[in-house]
């Protein structure tokens, strides 16, 4: 909820604090509210419920849906970010971080100032927590969700787990109804049930819906160790230079080696590229380079970087060159050759990327086919560092011109027929007379797509005196209701 | 290799004064070789071939060629070019600059089939050549295509030099279609004019253009014999026939090799 409010603040369409908006997410029913923020809250509208349940008892409820899965990156990336406070920490679930504080709390000033110090700087980053200290995660669990603001558990765990419900044992939903027909509402109650029996009664459940067993992990009977993830290390080739310098295209092939053998000992190969140069006023500089392909070939990035090396602003000089591997993925090294030998022509990747390092990214297409009977939609021309398209429309089985007019240009009709294209028109002040036809083909405008109003197309394909071979049409019939007369455009050329 | 044909046996007959067959020659570095086989090598003018169509399958060579489109919005150009594609499902890499795209549009992948094709859209003639000799390198793709429009500085003999010989190094066939240009002085191993012919008749549809001719002149060839011809596009077949263009009595008939010589 507090990552959509901040992205809609940065576009400066977020609602007022008043306007009840919950998030949704697809349930088993149609959606269901994944978030709320607090005036949806105080409206009555609940976590889990369906949206359409909430509508009825709240009009005014505003609903989005939610990006679940661009909260877990954010998650994941704050994983790494709380390491601030202790060297180990991992994501629990889907809206929760565990840290392992143990032995890092007093350089804090004590687990209070510590909980204080993460709310702060939590919400500096726009984000709200509910935080809560415990020997165990589960307790902690528990605490955080259910427990009072900022609570601190000490040895006792039981005692302070006594008085919070029974869905702060992290079960099943269809588990709690069970424990609240069974009577037992909180832990405690739970905890002073007898044990024999709880067991006998739960003993062939896995562990979400077994609430002995979730019990035990709170209490620290059961062993629940925080399997920390470590951050990968960045791919980064630094060059310190004894004093500034204005051309880093002498270091840079001494760094692209750099950079591709630590490439080449993880197995990666790079596809964004980033140059920065620090320069003595102490401002960075830098460009870019994309890849088509995941590349570790040191000439290769050297070529990608050489022709635009000129765009960066030296200042007064720069004494630190870096090169960094962005985004990576995993390549496989193929063999080519039985000998060893290596070919001394261009893959078709690292073609496409010294186009676009040349020419920019948008200069270098890749058409493909779309499932379209539009003529201009027929045809996408992807960016070629764009992946490649995992379906592609079927070939248009029928007659297309090779060439296509950007804009279809409109032709002069000096004597038009009823039926067909016109006998003689004037197409860049040259006079086509219409020898041969073929069509019409009628192509209706896509009503998903166009505006209202948009004509229908007829096709010809026309072949004048001299033999060229035109791809015609007439926007709209007479007496279509959507203008005047129809008009006739040039839209191709055949071969 | 320029051009892989049926080569028959010169027949004579009653109505058909005399055959020519083209024949393939094996070196691979010399581009177009169009041979006489059944006389004596015949004049370099006009209409050296005459007779029956000699049926052609057209195969590019790995070499530089230019194209001279007769006018500049006709894709006939295009058509001839693209019918010297080689088989296979290898990429064609396209590049325009800017006036070439105005112009005349934007090739269109539906009407080029199945064969993907990479696009590029750069602003100078100069441009176009510095992509066409990058592209070149690459062996993965099945034809470089260049349009140049006009006369540009930069498309001097040098440069046509550069791209003949990376095309017949790595064996990329490397086509230039230059519009709105006269032929100057270039390296291109074949240089071509294509001008639109009307088309031949539809198979079912009288009204109908059917497969498209052009009238095609090779007027600069390093190793073959400069003609003209009137191509005819089998589409469904994706082959190329070709019948001489307007075959002049005299200089066509066959009387033997003493008589040609004595034309002459």
């Amino acid at each position: 909820m507090d990552r959509w409010q901040k992205i809609m603040d940065q576009s400066n369409s977020a609602p007022p604090d008043d306007v009840p908006v919950v998030l949704a997410r697809e349930g088993q029913h149609g959606p269901v509210i994944h978030a709320t923020n607090r005036a949806a809250r105080l409206a009555g509208a609940q976590e889990g419920v369906r949206v359409v349940d909430a509508k009825a008892a709240c009009p005014g409820l505003r609903v989005e849906y939610g990006d679940l899965a661009g909260d877990r990156a954010l998650l994941d990336r704050l994983v790494h970010w709380v390491r601030r406070w202790c060297p180990w920490s991992v994501r629990d679930g889907e809206t929760g971080l565990i840290l392992d504080t143990t032995g890092s709390a007093h350089l804090w000033g004590g687990e209070v100032l510590m909980l204080i110090d993460m709310e702060t700087r939590l919400s500096l980053l726009g984000l709200s927590a509910r935080l809560a200290c415990a020997p165990t995660w589960g307790a902690a669990w528990a605490l955080a969700r259910f427990g009072p603001v900022r609570s601190l558990c000490g040895d006792d765990v039981a005692a302070a787990l006594a008085p919070l419900p029974v869905a702060g044992l992290r079960l099943r939903p269809d588990t709690l109804v069970l424990l609240r027909r069974l009577g037992l509402k909180t832990i405690g109650a739970l905890a002073e049930a007898p044990r024999l029996s709880l067991t006998r009664r739960f003993a062939r459940e896995p562990l979400e819906s077994n609430p002995q067993m979730r019990l035990d992990q709170a209490r620290g009977r059961l062993p629940e160790p925080v399997g920390s993830v470590e951050a990968a290390p960045p791919l980064i080739a630094r060059a310190t230079l004894p004093e500034p310098v204005q051309d880093p295209t002498d270091w840079l092939p001494a760094l692209a080696e750099d950079l591709c053998a630590q490439l080449m000992q993880q197995g990666l190969g790079a596809r964004r590229l980033h140059l920065a140069v620090y320069r003595t006023d102490g401002t960075v500089a830098g460009i870019a380079a994309a890849t088509s392909a995941p590349t570790r070939d040191p000439a290769h990035l050297v070529r990608l970087f050489a022709e635009r090396v000129a765009q960066i602003d030296p200042g007064f000089g720069f004494d630190l060159i870096t090169l960094s591997a962005g985004i990576t993925e995993a390549v496989r090294a193929i063999q080519v050759h039985l000998d060893g030998q290596k070919d001394d022509d261009l893959g078709l990747p690292l073609l496409i990327d010294r186009l676009a390092a040349k020419f920019g990214a948008r200069a270098v297409k890749r058409p493909v086919l779309c499932a379209s009977h539009m003529p201009e939609r027929a045809e996408v021309a992807q960016t070629a560092l764009a992946d490649a398209p995992a379906h592609a429309a079927a070939a248009v089985a029928r007659d297309r011109p090779l060439r296509l007019l950007a804009v279809p240009e409109q032709v002069t009709v000096i004597y038009a027929v009823p039926e067909g294209p016109p006998a003689r028109f004037v197409w860049r002040r040259q006079t086509h007379l219409v020898a041969r036809y073929e069509g019409p083909e009628r192509i209706a405008p896509e009503w998903w797509h166009d505006r209202p109003g948009t004509r229908l197309r007829d096709y010809f394909k026309i072949e004048d005196q001299r033999g060229r071979r035109l791809w015609v049409y007439r926007e709209g019939l007479h007496g279509d209701g959507r203008g005047g007369a129809p008009c006739w455009f040039v839209h191709g050329m055949f071969g | 290799m320029a051009w892989a044909q049926g080569a028959t046996a010169p027949h004579r007959g009653a109505c058909q004064k005399g055959a020519v067959t083209l024949e393939q020659k094996q070196n691979i570095n010399e581009g177009f070789s169009v041979q006489c086989a059944a006389s004596s090598p015949v004049t370099p003018r006009l209409a050296p071939l005459s007779g029956p169509a000699v049926r052609v399958r057209a195969a590019s060579g790995p070499t530089l060629s230019e194209v001279f489109p007769e006018a500049s919005s006709d894709a006939a150009a295009v058509g001839f070019v693209l019918s010297q594609l080689p088989g296979g499902m290898a990429p064609l890499f396209w590049v325009q600059d800017r006036l070439s795209r105005l112009e005349t549009g934007l090739p269109y992948l539906p009407g080029l089939g199945p064969r993907p094709v990479i696009r590029v859209e750069v602003n100078r003639p100069v441009d176009v050549l510095w992509a066409l000799e990058e592209a070149l390198r690459c062996r993965a793709l099945a034809m470089a295509i260049g349009e140049v429009w006009g006369q540009p500085k930069a498309l001097d003999f040098t440069a046509s030099t550069r791209l003949a010989l990376r095309a017949e190094r790595y064996g990329v066939p490397c086509w230039l279609i230059r519009r709105s240009a006269a032929p100057d002085l270039s390296a291109a191993r074949a240089r071509w004019r294509v001008a639109a012919l009307p088309s031949a008749a539809h198979p079912d549809d009288a009204q109908a253009p059917g497969d498209p001719r052009w009238r095609i002149e090779l007027f600069r060839a390093r190793d073959a014999q400069p003609g003209a011809w009137v191509a005819r596009h089998d589409r469904a077949a994706d082959r190329v026939d070709l019948v001489a263009a307007s075959g002049d009595g005299p200089l066509a008939e066959d009387h033997g090799p003493e008589q040609q010589r004595a034309a002459r």
